[in-house]
């Protein structure tokens, strides 16, 4: 079959014309058919950069357990301290090797490496900084993960993927705020009262604070913020009137490491 | 000489066919070897052979489908369909919740659901070894949802308490 040059850059053009507006054209047809199957609920909180400040001036060690403990029990986050069965109990050394936390506590030299210096307030050297993912703006985990399960969603969480994590501990290494954990073993024994709505881990993959992304769908405040008393506080830092924005207009605020250039979006007023 | 001579190859011509011996060696052992092994093979075969293994019947028979009205017992999408795709529509649910974050599944005939395999799918089929298993187990597949995700039926708490 023979084919002139003019015809064959007619009916190519035309089909690339075709290709190119086929989705749009379908758009046009039948609106919102194609992705209309899935919606955010209606009383989900919606944000595009999620932030926390915490306020370590109404901070203490029982306050910071509270938040622990709410992050840990929602979160079905295994308490190596305290197993099923007895017979599972591991010992200290293990305990730091296997530890699981999403959120956690340290003293000022521990949380602030290289800005702590001898006679300091000592109120604020013994605090208990409450740590977490800081959810960088500009994650290295995200950066060094080679299945992406670690990525980032648009409204700033860094958020973990289970079901396409191989386990490779590439983004603990590239973490510098130690924010995540390896699942060196089955959770589930000590995990005394299992939170039905939220899955456990399995061993093998990484797992570290979401923000609480599963309860901003549903309308809820991250849990930690919720048991804080008000010394945490939450909300969207391109929202000039949200409470995280005002905090940081009235207190000046410090964050972990920032000359590291992740931009890390937890803040603490010291 | 004996033979017919005369034979050739493209050396030249030969007066006799050199003599190959043509014989399997321990003949009867070799035969015998490969008949227990070829029945050793497929001795599960002979084993099942007119055995009938009944097709799975997935028990619906939990508290809370019970409690449903009759017009209301219907799965998200129609069952025929969920029987055949309810694993795409698992991964689907898995990739929107995860991955893109909208968490409410529209079903073909309107309905609103969380798109949740333990707290939507699991709340109404909470009998996961007569449900989920029965058909998994005749079909020899082991999905891995339940490393991470809870079944919700009591023997979950039994089965760790024993560990």
């Amino acid at each position: 079959m023979g084919m002139d040059r003019r015809k064959f850059i007619k009916v190519a053009g035309f089909s690339t014309l075709v290709g190119l507006g086929g989705k749009s054209a379908f758009e046009l047809l039948f609106p919102g058919e194609l992705e209309a199957a899935f919606q955010a609920k209606p009383e989900a909180l919606k944000g595009k950069r999620w932030a926390m400040v915490v306020d370590m001036k109404k901070m203490d060690e029982a306050t910071a357990r509270k938040c622990v403990e709410a992050c840990h029990k929602v979160h079905n986050v295994p308490n190596l301290d305290n197993p099923i069965n007895p017979k599972d109990k591991v010992s200290s050394e293990e305990k730091v090797r296997w530890e699981i936390k999403w959120i956690w506590t340290e003293h000022y030299h521990n949380a602030f490496p290289g800005t702590e210096y001898e006679h300091m307030v000592e109120k604020v050297a013994h605090l208990p900084f409450p740590l977490l993912c800081n959810h960088c703006d500009n994650p290295p985990c995200v950066r060094v993960c080679p299945t992406q399960a670690t990525y980032r969603r648009p409204d700033g969480i860094v958020m973990m993927d289970m079901h396409r994590c191989i386990g490779c501990r590439f983004c603990m290494a590239g973490c510098p705020f130690s924010a995540r954990s390896f699942n060196w073993r089955d959770p589930r024994p000590f995990v005394k009262e299992v939170f039905q709505e939220y899955p456990t881990r399995e061993p093998g993959v990484v797992e570290k604070c979401t923000f609480c992304e599963e309860r901003l769908a549903k309308g809820q405040l991250p849990a930690c913020v919720v048991a804080s008393n008000g010394a945490l506080i939450f909300g969207d830092l391109t929202d000039a009137k949200s409470k995280v924005r005002e905090a940081l207009k009235e207190k000046f605020t410090i964050r972990r490491k920032p000359f590291l250039g992740t931009n890390p979006q937890v803040y603490y007023i010291v | 000489m004996a033979g017919n001579g005369n034979y050739k190859n493209e050396f030249g011509v030969f007066a006799e066919k050199p003599k190959v011996q043509k014989k399997i060696y321990d003949r009867n052992r070799v035969f015998a070897g490969l008949a227990i092994f070829l029945v050793l093979v497929t001795l599960p075969l002979w084993n099942n052979l007119g055995k009938v293994v009944p097709a799975p019947k997935p028990s619906l028979d939990t508290p809370a489908i019970q409690k449903l009205a009759v017009k209301d017992k219907k799965c998200v999408e129609p069952t025929p369909w969920m029987r055949a795709n309810h694993m795409q529509m698992l991964v689907d649910w898995r990739e929107e919740v995860v991955r893109n974050g909208p968490r409410d599944y529209t079903a073909s005939d309107g309905r609103k659901f969380a798109a949740s395999l333990s707290n939507t799918c699991m709340d109404c089929h909470s009998n996961k070894s007569q449900f989920c298993d029965s058909c998994h187990n005749y079909v020899a597949v082991t999905p891995t949802c339940w490393g991470c995700h809870l079944d919700k039926e009591k023997k979950q708490v039994a089965k760790a308490e024993a560990k």
